[in-house]
């Protein structure tokens, strides 16, 4: 059994593995209706009301690992009959109440909207209430519930509604493809588009890396996961899936966080740009503050830019924690240096639709980056790394930095809100759509308190101290690579296959 | 002249940096610039070795101790 926090992780992972397997083989077209029947093959239905419609879901599920909706732009989307259709009546009162004399609930409501039958047992008046959650909290005995919908609870930037069908719906103009609706739907009705077919047939074509070399590009957080093996077996499986080598995106980080910081010296306010969704959140929620988000690529982008210039006719495949960094390559600034971006959930079925027994092989090595590039997969990290970043460039004399580290995204918005407002009293702000930074995000196969150690952790096994000392063998053409996201308007896409 | 040196992770491991730094010190003293072109390449697909240097299509293992004298035997006596 694989390390997933929940059975929706399981099932997608089941489907993204026989998909795999299918494409490896070369006879997905023929097979994939098959793969339905191949994960419930019995006549017992044991998630739905009936193995048809169990099948149909998994159907959808098959569509959406191989690419999904053509016509759809978001990364992520709904499966319309998984979607369970859950009650979203808001507070209510349950019959736990006890019509009790206190009524604290009637005191915390701000706008009135309790009220008491014959029996002393509170109700919401449904015109009145604002769902803001108070009379719940006061209850002794917890007698008021949130029937809020899990996705919408998810999605703190409210882009998710009911459809006229009842099932939920994302708006594409507001959604950021975070990906916390994925991770929180109980029925896997939501869920991210993979890209793994083309890492296959990217990997087949490549012939063995001889026609051309794909690299592999993993994000810090894969310190925090597959821990059930070490992480040069990870590696070694990476390679044995047929990847030329990996490299750290940290060391991209590295680059970003030593550009950042001239960057915010010399402008005096910045948020960072490192998080795709927080990007296209400012970029859609807070437009007058667009131009204070840092110009540099993000770090993915940073080193696939780097990869590409000492091997043009390389091929660069993104490997993370995130949903939002499948958008985020399809952008202009990024599409001439990654060519895809996968998730560790799809790493896990990679790896297994090869049958590779990672726990059995020789360990390979990762080291590119500093500490500080490591850590920027954890809430704070990419803070302290700009801050090293201006002491190690002796910018720390004229510059103060006073940072703000926004964990989630209901903490982005109200430093966005203050700064909109000029009473932030900030001056850089990192901004982290998932709560914890990166290890919190949806591509995880698990989520915990021991990831953030593990980051750490691994931040600490690095050769390289200082992030200049990482960065210097960029340098070698004689001058820091440039990794300012307009350098991309100048650079010819490469004709695809 | 090209001169390619490793800096994948095993290489990076095997002192990269320290034979990069060296190169360019190494390029300048002898002023040699706009002859001996270094650029960076991640894995040349021989990990076992020492840290990899390609001079134009030859390769070379090397590692920090042995990069002052590769310099003089195989890039020197090549430009001159």
């Amino acid at each position: 059994m694989r390390k997933f926090d929940t059975k929706v992780q399981d099932l997608k992972y089941r489907v993204l593995r026989e998909v795999a397997m299918h494409a490896w083989k070369g006879d997905l077209l023929e097979s994939i209706h098959d793969i339905p029947k191949a994960i419930v093959p019995g006549n017992e239905p044991t998630m739905r009301c009936c193995v048809y419609k169990e099948r149909a879901i998994l159907d959808e599920r098959v569509k959406l690992a191989i690419g999904g909706d053509k016509n759809n732009p978001n990364v992520i989307e709904v499966i319309d009959i998984a979607c369970d259709e859950c009650p979203m009546g808001g507070f209510e009162v349950s019959n736990a109440c006890r019509g009790c004399l206190a009524h604290r609930c009637e005191e915390a409501c701000p706008r009135g909207a309790i009220y008491f039958d014959h029996h002393q047992h509170a109700h919401i008046d449904k015109t009145k209430c604002v769902e803001c959650g108070r009379c719940a909290k006061v209850c002794p005995y917890g007698a008021i519930l949130d029937h809020k919908r899990p996705c919408q609870r998810a999605c703190k930037i409210k882009a998710i509604s009911m459809s006229e069908t009842k099932a939920a719906s994302i708006d594409n103009d507001t959604c950021i493809a975070c990906g916390a609706c994925v991770y929180q739907c109980p029925f896997g009705a939501i869920s991210d588009k993979s890209y793994i077919l083309n890492v296959i047939d990217m990997i087949k074509k490549s012939q063995n890396n001889q026609r051309y070399k794909v690299y592999a590009i993993v994000a810090p957080s894969i310190a925090s996961q597959f821990t059930y093996v070490k992480l040069g077996q990870v590696i070694a499986g990476i390679k044995a899936l047929g990847f030329y080598t990996t490299v750290e995106v940290a060391l991209g980080a590295d680059l970003v966080a030593m550009n950042e910081a001239k960057e915010l010296a010399e402008k005096g306010f910045l948020t960072s740009s490192c998080c795709p969704a927080f990007v296209d959140y400012v970029e859609k929620q807070f437009p007058t503050l667009r131009d204070h988000v840092s110009h540099n690529l993000s770090p993915m982008g940073a080193i696939a830019k780097y990869i590409k210039e000492t091997d043009p006719t390389g091929k660069v495949v993104f490997i993370g924690p995130c949903t939002a960094k499948k958008a985020e390559v399809l952008k202009d600034t990024l599409r001439p240096f990654v060519d895809c971006a996968i998730t560790f959930e799809e790493l896990q079925a990679l790896f297994d639709s090869k049958e590779l027994d990672l726990a059995s092989m020789e360990e390979d090595v990762l080291d590119n980056a500093s500490y500080f590039g490591r850590i920027f997969a954890r809430s704070g990290g990419l803070s302290d790394a700009v801050r090293e970043a201006l002491k190690e460039q002796g910018l720390d004399k004229e510059f103060e930095l006073k940072p703000i580290a926004c964990d989630g995204i209901e903490e982005c918005r109200t430093a966005l809100l203050k700064a909109s407002k000029k009473v932030l009293d900030a001056n850089f702000i990192e901004g982290m759509a998932c709560i914890g930074g990166c290890i919190g995000g949806a591509g995880c196969l698990t989520h915990g308190e021991k990831n953030r150690m593990g980051v750490d952790k691994y931040g600490k096994e690095a050769m390289e101290k200082s992030m200049e000392d990482a960065i210097r063998v960029m340098e070698i053409g004689g001058s820091t690579p440039d990794i300012r996201k307009e350098s991309a308007l100048f650079c010819p896409l490469e004709p695809q296959d | 002249m090209k001169i390619t040196i490793c800096i994948g992770s095993s290489c990076h491991l095997k002192g990269s940096r320290q034979i990069v730094e060296e190169m360019q010190y190494l390029i300048a003293e002898h002023k040699l610039q706009d002859q001996v072109e270094l650029g960076g390449t991640f894995c040349m697909g021989n990990c076992k070795n020492g840290v990899c240097v390609k001079l134009d299509e030859q390769e070379f293992s090397l590692s920090p101790a042995t990069t002052k004298d590769f310099f003089e035997r195989e890039v020197l006596t090549r430009v001159k």
